[in-house]
């Protein structure tokens, strides 16, 4: 009895613990999914969440009866075997109604995936490079127009050794973060220069492969500013640990001074390069 | 029948020694040496994951550079799936099916030989690998091109390697199709054969449709890399998703491939202790056989994020979905046939309970990686390397281990040592889900796979996977000396150990002779 209680005990607090990390959302989650900062992060949260519960809901009815016979129709305590074994009335039942609740899952998840797909008329585009190992940012088209730029992890190689103290954004951070303003539809278009790879920003609900020779796309619209951390999500060779992406969202104002900013020290480096030669 | 006998003389008469291995044509003798090959792969792919998990126990670089771990996690993979898992279906079937239709042997008994003596020489392939220059394959075990492209001679030797394990598991496949159609015992109607024959017979379908597709693949990677072609190169006009599409059209149904006899075993085991037949029997049958065939259709739910027309992604979502719908049935029968029943607990019950228990969980977590927005923000994370563990190793490892502990005492004549067995069980169950159930969670937050080091707020995590994963893996060489004792020094197993036992197997004597049935028994 005493292991039974124990048993029982464990699964009360994983549950426990499982459904307080469910709605103990924070922007640097350690546990869940970070907080969602697109409309399609937070559809996606929602999704997940309704699918968990009614995962748990199967869960607990079908082990319910598994651990009632367990318990009960022991032969140690003397149960007899019953010999029936079909049913096509029980069959029907479970097989109809796991398709009703499959079609209540899928029809959300239908409307996310139209949306997500929809990427026309986006206030800027920017397309993203996959490099073994950096992503390189060219604004094509919108406010911040001509800018250009590479990301690279900026995290000291001796935190990496070891041999320093690892700070607070150990391997997500990067030396020139991608910009973007708060509230506009920001397409990213996808390439690569020589091996897949993915360009992934969890709390804007976007993961994108990024395929040489291919170009592909996707959407996101940031609902608050602050910086977003992702990573490269496919494999790409030795360093494919150490290809994070940094988001800064801004406010439209300061966006617009950053873009000003940054168009002008690229035209210095033109010039400096023209007076070069 | 007479005849035959005077001709042999001794009906249990073979060659001793070494030699008796190296040209035996018994299926007796082919599985055993399958069932240790997979063991000792498995303890080769067991011993990479623990240098995988002793890299990742904390932050930072300390034991595996970046790309030796990218070879670890690759070779794991392979070796697991290839050496371990599927070699071990394999071999139970070489044991189980002609004992469990009444037939005397495999259909194609030499050919038998052949297909179990081509592993050893993929597996040292594989092995190998880590020793030359440029060092094994780090491009992942479903090695995408182009980054396959780039490797040494490693990637040769695992494409060469895999050629052989595929021409090793069709051979096998057309082997145990051609024994079950045709080998039966008088009276066997396909709709009397053993769960575990029906499952096995569909598998094999799944084997020789998908398996050269993998061949097909590999080659044209190897003439990629070797013979100017460009199948995989957007620079000479091909297409890097293309061996996505070939890749997962052999991949999906491989998955299936490692659990449809799973499947099979834990539907022997339930009703043998719950004295009890098996619940729904025909729909067992037919759930078994549209899981195998919608598995061939849901190749791309594994490249949503690769790009695909929305259309495409709704299709591939919807038919994902419902393959959970067989699967449940398969799982509501189980439960049926405990219902009500005389249940005991012997270790293989034990195994069988926990494969349900943790199969459901892998199986759900897959109903949500089939939901597309959020299989595209867990795809590539350890939420997935969660995922396909709960089904691999609790589902198809566990059914492995249930079906070795069920049929030993019939393989060797001694029993195993009850106490030894029954901790076995419990030390995996509970470290396997302290390895893998976090991961959920890193998944979720946000961790990628197939990375050597990691930002700080996953340590935690990590770290209790790790410690998991070390005492799954010890808990696993308990193993190794449980069987051993048993072989050596185990008590007398009675012929029907188990009472509620109702297969073929059963009415031979223990251990099973060297020819199981002379004389093919009648099935009323």
């Amino acid at each position: 009895m005493s292991s039974k209680s124990v048993m029982a005990l464990l699964g009360s607090a994983t549950l426990v613990l499982y459904s307080s990390m469910a709605f103990s959302l924070d922007e640097t989650s350690k546990y869940f999914h970070p907080q969602p900062n697109s409309i399609i992060a937070q559809e996606t949260y929602d999704q997940h969440i309704f699918a968990l519960w009614i995962c748990l809901a199967i869960f607990i009815v079908v082990f319910g009866v598994m651990f009632y016979s367990i318990l009960k129709h022991r032969k140690s305590v003397g149960y007899k075997a019953a010999n029936f074994h079909h049913s096509t009335v029980v069959e029907i039942i479970w097989t109809a109604i796991p398709l009703l609740i499959l079609i209540g899952m899928a029809f959300p998840a239908t409307k996310t995936v139209v949306a997500m797909k929809d990427t026309s008329e986006p206030d800027i585009t920017i397309k993203a490079t996959g490099y073994q190992w950096m992503w390189g940012y060219d604004y094509l088209q919108g406010e911040g127009e001509g800018i250009s730029f590479f990301s690279k992890l900026s995290t000291p190689t001796a935190q990496l050794e070891g041999k320093e103290a690892k700070g607070e954004n150990y391997l997500l951070e990067v030396d020139n973060n991608l910009v973007v303003p708060v509230g506009k539809k920001i397409r990213v278009i996808t390439t690569a220069n020589d091996v897949l790879h993915a360009w992934w920003v969890p709390a804007f609900g976007v993961k994108q492969d990024a395929i040489p020779g291919f170009i592909r796309d996707v959407w996101f619209t940031a609902d608050r500013p602050g910086v977003y951390r992702g990573q490269c999500a496919e494999l790409c060779g030795k360093d494919h640990g150490y290809m994070p992406i940094v988001v800064e969202v801004l406010e439209a104002d300061k966006y617009a001074q950053w873009a000003a900013d940054k168009k002008k020290a690229s035209a210095a480096v033109v010039n400096t390069a023209a007076v070069g030669n | 029948m007479a005849v035959v006998q005077d001709v042999h003389g001794h009906h249990d008469h073979h060659p001793s020694g070494i030699m008796r291995w190296v040209m035996t044509t018994n299926h007796k003798d082919i599985g055993t040496m399958y069932l240790w090959f997979s063991f000792a792969m498995f303890l080769v792919g067991g011993f990479l994951a623990m240098g995988i998990r002793a890299e990742l126990f904390m932050p930072g670089i300390q034991i595996l550079e970046p790309e030796l771990f990218n070879s670890f996690t690759t070779l794991h993979g392979l070796i697991m799936v290839f050496g371990a898992i599927m070699p071990a279906f394999v071999g139970l079937a070489n044991w189980q099916v002609p004992m469990m239709i009444g037939a005397p042997d495999m259909a194609f008994a030499r050919m038998n030989n052949w297909s179990f003596w081509l592993l050893p020489v993929a597996g040292m392939l594989l092995i190998s690998s880590f020793f030359v220059p440029g060092g094994a394959a780090a491009g992942g075990w479903t090695f995408y091109p182009p980054l396959s492209a780039q490797g040494g001679l490693g990637v040769d030797m695992m494409i060469f390697a895999i050629h052989i394990l595929g021409a090793s598991s069709i051979m096998g496949a057309i082997n145990i199709i051609t024994t079950i159609l045709n080998m039966r015992a008088p009276g066997m109607t396909l709709m009397k054969m053993p769960m575990f024959v029906w499952t096995w017979l569909i598998t094999a379908y799944l084997l020789v449709l998908v398996m050269p597709v993998l061949a097909g693949t590999v080659t044209m990677l190897l003439t990629d890399r070797h013979f100017g072609t460009s199948f995989f190169n957007a620079a000479g006009g091909g297409d890097p998703v293309l061996f996505q599409h070939i890749f997962w059209f052999f991949g999906h149904p491989e998955v299936y491939i490692m659990i449809l006899p799973a499947f099979g075993i834990v539907s022997e085991i339930v009703p043998t202790f719950s004295r009890k037949p098996l619940f729904g029997y025909a729909s067992m049958v037919y759930a078994t056989a549209s899981i195998a065939i919608l598995s061939c259709i849901v190749w791309a739910h594994h490249m949503f994020t690769a790009g695909m027309p929305t259309v495409g992604q709704l299709f591939f979502m919807y038919a994902t979905m419902l393959i959970a719908v067989p699967t449940g049935v398969k799982v509501f029968n189980w439960t049926a046939t405990m219902w009500r029943g005389s249940l005991t607990f012997e270790t293989p019950m034990l195994f069988s309970i926990g494969f349900i228990f943790l199969f459901v969980i892998g199986g759900f977590s897959g109903v949500i990686c089939a939901i597309v927005p959020i299989d595209i923000q867990v795809q590539d994370t350890y939420y997935v390397i969660a995922h396909f563990h709960y089904v691999l190793v609790s589902g198809a490892l566990f059914a492995i281990f249930g079906g070795v502990y069920y049929w030993l005492p019939k393989w060797c004549g001694r029993m195993y040592d009850v106490k030894l067995a029954n901790m076995h069980f419990w030390l995996s169950m509970i470290f396997f889900n302290v390895a893998f159930f976090v991961q959920h969670f890193l998944g979720l937050a946000g961790m990628p796979r197939r990375i050597p080091d990691y930002s700080l707020q996953f340590a935690d995590f990590n770290m209790i996977s790790s410690i998991g994963a070390f005492g799954f893996g010890l808990s696993q060489l308990f193993f190794l000396y449980i069987v051993i004792k048993c072989i050596r020094s185990g008590e007398k197993a009675a012929d029907k150990p188990w009472e509620g036992a109702t297969t073929l197997e059963w009415t031979l004597p223990s251990p099973a002779p060297y020819h199981s049935f002379e004389t093919p028994p009648v099935i009323k």
